[in-house]
Formats: structure tokens, sequence, C-alpha cells
């Protein structure tokens, strides 16, 4: 039997990327077995009943494998739960009468496009300068042919679990990225598939990254936000690889200079 | 469909291509906030080293104002007569004014780097969950750590605090200092800053310079925490001694 829970929302209202933006406060009553998102669906049919406009948020698969929803909710990305998207938050880790804070993601490589809508194209300008590997085309191989050791295949996929969703930028008190592109380049640079382009990817997306974002201070939070969570170990990984290629970076050869 | 899902309005900021050719690789890797955090971790790391032999070399003062001042000494005419006397000393107050400014620098510059990249910062409250207070206040106790530098120098170095002041009087100038009892608090509370800084510093170096491993990652929070209590514990106390007069003239 579900409980009803009255919520006190105080959720970011902005008209656009330009408006400056402002809170404005709703009260809703929900199912506690609603989602998060579910629980805005809710607020957002009252207020087009009542013939104002929605909230603008982003969300896709509600299953937490898109990375498309995203909310700082009450000061944490994704909320109270661990190792949980917003869609797969539910409204029973709150208590009846809870007031609940909901800000966009906020990040300068992030602009909001609208309440709680941001743009996280930067994203996609990382994994399009490194996030590829070099195969032939044809048929493809056999899967056995390219030994794998287990432990660096579980590695590789702990790191490729990441969604996307902008939670280690958005819980970073620099707004680094760090966590995101060391998992696209490690679950890459861990596989022998990837060993081709190991210090170029390296270079590059770490480049494209600081054109964005922040930088890195071993704090922690990103680990403690992400959905999936994925280990600042692979931080470490992808900053080793990174001071490797200042000193083995095969594109060097090709600048020699012959005679 | 590629159309319909892009979105008008707020676009990400163009990347601009870097233009890196032509300088040399060390300047280029400076240039990289990876490249930063690496150059403060190894300097970090040599002021680690500095400060706890500098601790340990102070614990001569229990041994009375013969063997303090012999040591003190003895700085001064490391490898004399191979290399000419304070030689060597300042070869290590190079290396450390090096150290210094690199790790000042790079903090500066990824400070405001930091700062840029979140223009409007949130508007409610953020609950941090992994960030302690040691991680927070890394750029605080950094200038505390650095403002009190100065005051150190200035009092034991130069003798510009201290009337009693005799150059090459290295026991007699520490015990006049420190008798004093508001000298002796900024003593106390600039080693507990610096107890703070090196409790986060000396485990985030080891992210920094990619020393990742399940084999010794437990013991990397153990080494600082045992690091920091050891050097600031240990200079919080030597003014504490000479308060108390266990260790005086």
């Amino acid at each position: 039997m579900s409980k009803m829970l009255n919520l006190n929302l105080k959720v970011w209202r902005q008209s656009g990327p330009d408006d400056s933006g402002h809170f404005e406060e709703y009260t809703t009553t929900v199912a506690d077995d609603a989602s998060f998102l579910e629980m805005l669906d809710y607020v957002n049919e009252q207020l087009i009943a009542d013939n104002k406009e929605p909230i603008a948020f982003d969300h896709d698969c509600r299953e937490g494998i898109c990375g498309s929803c995203g909310l700082m909710i009450n000061g944490q990305a994704h909320g109270p739960q661990k190792g949980t998207a917003t869609c797969q938050l539910h409204m029973r880790k709150f208590e009846d009468g809870a007031n609940i804070v909901i800000e966009p993601w906020r990040a300068a490589a992030f602009p909001i496009i609208k309440d709680l809508a941001v743009n996280r194209a930067a994203f996609d300008r990382i994994i399009e300068s490194g996030g590829y590997i070099t195969v032939n085309t044809g048929a493809a191989q056999d899967a056995n042919e390219i030994p794998v050791p287990k432990d660096a295949a579980d590695a590789a996929m702990d790191a490729a679990a990441c969604i996307g969703c902008g939670a280690c930028v958005a819980a970073c008190p620099n707004s680094a990225g760090n966590l995101f592109t060391a998992a696209k380049i490690q679950h890459l640079n861990l596989l022998p598939q990837g060993q081709a382009e190991r210090f170029q990817r390296t270079v590059t997306m770490v480049d494209t990254m600081e054109e964005f974002f922040g930088s890195c201070t071993n704090y922690g939070e990103c680990q403690e936000a992400c959905p999936k969570e994925i280990s600042i170990d692979f931080i470490a990984m992808m900053n080793r690889d990174y001071v490797k290629s200042m000193l083995v970076n095969r594109r060097r050869l090709g600048e020699r200079k012959i005679g | 469909m590629t159309q319909a899902m892009e979105r008008q309005g707020a676009d990400a900021p163009v990347v601009q291509p870097t233009h890196r050719s032509g300088r040399p690789w060390p300047v280029e890797f400076f240039s990289t906030a990876i490249g930063k955090k690496w150059v403060m971790a190894v300097t970090g790391l040599g002021l680690m080293g500095f400060v706890f032999a500098h601790m340990v070399g102070n614990l001569k003062m229990f041994l009375g104002p013969e063997e303090f001042d012999a040591y003190a000494e003895a700085l001064k005419t490391l490898l004399y007569p191979i290399i000419p006397e304070t030689g060597v000393l300042w070869i290590f107050r190079f290396g450390l004014i090096v150290m210094f400014g690199l790790h000042i620098t790079s903090a500066y510059q990824l400070t405001r780097m930091n700062h840029r990249a979140r223009p409007v910062k949130y508007q409610s409250p953020r609950d941090y969950i992994a960030a302690n207070f040691a991680a927070r206040t890394m750029r605080w106790t950094g200038i505390i750590v650095g403002l009190y530098l100065l005051f150190h120098l200035a009092d034991m170095t130069w003798g510009l605090l201290d009337p009693e002041f005799v150059k090459g009087a290295a026991y007699n100038n520490l015990v006049t200092s420190l008798k004093r009892p508001p000298v002796a608090a900024i003593y106390i509370a600039a080693n507990l800053a610096l107890g703070i800084h090196l409790f986060h510093g000396g485990w985030s170096m080891f992210q920094s310079l990619g020393l990742n491993s399940p084999r010794y990652n437990n013991a990397r929070k153990a080494f600082a925490a045992g690091f920091a209590i050891v050097v600031a514990g240990m200079n919080c106390f030597f003014p504490i001694a000479v308060l108390t007069g266990i260790v005086s003239n």
C-alpha cells in the first residue's frame, strides 16, 4: 500500500540561456512509489492545467542507462541515494512534508538551455577528439582472436558503465570533467584494441577536456555522485597515461627530421 | 532526425584548437592542468621531505644548546671542504625557493581555472559527501603556511622580530622567541594549518602522479594521516616545550 507524500518544492526556473533565473515554490502530493521524474510530471500536469509554463527537464529512458536525466536535489547530484540516476530515485526516499530544492547542473561548460535542462555538448566534443579505435573494415574477426585478461576486461567494463550524465562535473566543486574523461579514455586504454591510439587519445581527450572544465583537486565528490559508481582510480590511470604520453608518444617518431 | 535533435539557443563553447607546436614539451606539459597537478605533487613531495628533515633536526633542541648549535653550524659546513662553506645550504635554499615558487604558481593558476569553470555558483546549499575539511580548505591552509613561512624566516633567520636575537646563536634565539606566548601561539596555529594541508596533500599527490594500485591504495591515506600527525604534532610540541620550560636557556 503506497503512502501519499505532501512535498514543498523549490525549483529553478529560467526561461532561456540569457535569463538570470530564479527559484519558484510549488506544493504537490504524490504516492511514495512514484519516481522523482514522475513527481515532476505531476507538477507539470498541474502547471499545464493552470495554463502555466511546465518545468523543462531532461529525461529519456527512465531506467538509468541513457544519461539524459540529472538534477541537483537538495545539494546532491542525482539526489540522496548512492549509485542512482535521478530517474531511478523514488519518492519513498523522502519524508512526508519534505522540502526539496531542485537546481540544474552548474558549470561554464554546461550552459542552461531552460529551467533544469543543460547543454552537455562539451562531453561530445571530448568523445569526438579521441573516443575511437582503429579496426579493419570487413567481417568481424573471431572474438577469441584477441586475448583479453579477465581483470582488464572487468576494469574496462567498469569504466564503460559511464552514461555521460554529467553528475561528476555537477558534484565537483571545481566543475572538473576528469571522471567522465578518465572513464572514456580508460575503457579503451585498458583493452588491447585501444593500444594503437592509447597515448594520442589520452592527449587529445585531456586537452579537449581542459578547454571546458576545471581541474581535479582529488575531493572524491564525483565518484560519490556517479550513478554508475565509477572510481577515481581511473583518474589516476589517466594522469599516469598523460605523463607517459609526454615521454613515449608514438606521434613524436613522425616528427623526426631526416637529413 | 539529427536536425530535430539539435537544440536551439544555448550552444556549448566552441573549442579553440590548441597551437602547441614549437614549444618545448616541459612548457607544454606545465600549460595543462594535469601537468600543473603533477608539478604540485612533485614539489609537494620535495617540500614534505624538507618539513620532515626540518622537524627531525629540531629534535636536537632536547639534547641541549651545544648539540643544537653544533647541528646549525654543521648545516653551514655540509660537504666542506669539497664544497665552499654554506654552498650546500644555498643549493638546498635555491631548491626550496624553486619548489615553493612552482607549487604556489600552479595552485594560483589552477584556482583561477576552477573559478572560471563555474561562473554561476549553486544557488542552494551544497551537500558534500566525500570532500573533507582538509580538502576544501587547501587554498586557505596553503596561504596560512606561506605567510607563516615568511614570519618564521623573519623571526629565526633574519632576526627582525626578536629584540634579543643574536646571529648564529640558534638555540638562544629559539628560546627567546618561543617563550613569548603570542609568538608560540602563531607557531602552533600555523603548524595545525600545515598538518591539515599535509593531510590532504599527502594523499592527493599519489592520485596526481597516477600512483594508484589496489596493492597500496589503502596505505595512501594512512601515510598522509601519519605524516601530518607526526610532523605537525612535533612542530606544535616545540613551542609548548619552550613555554613549559622543558627547553630553556
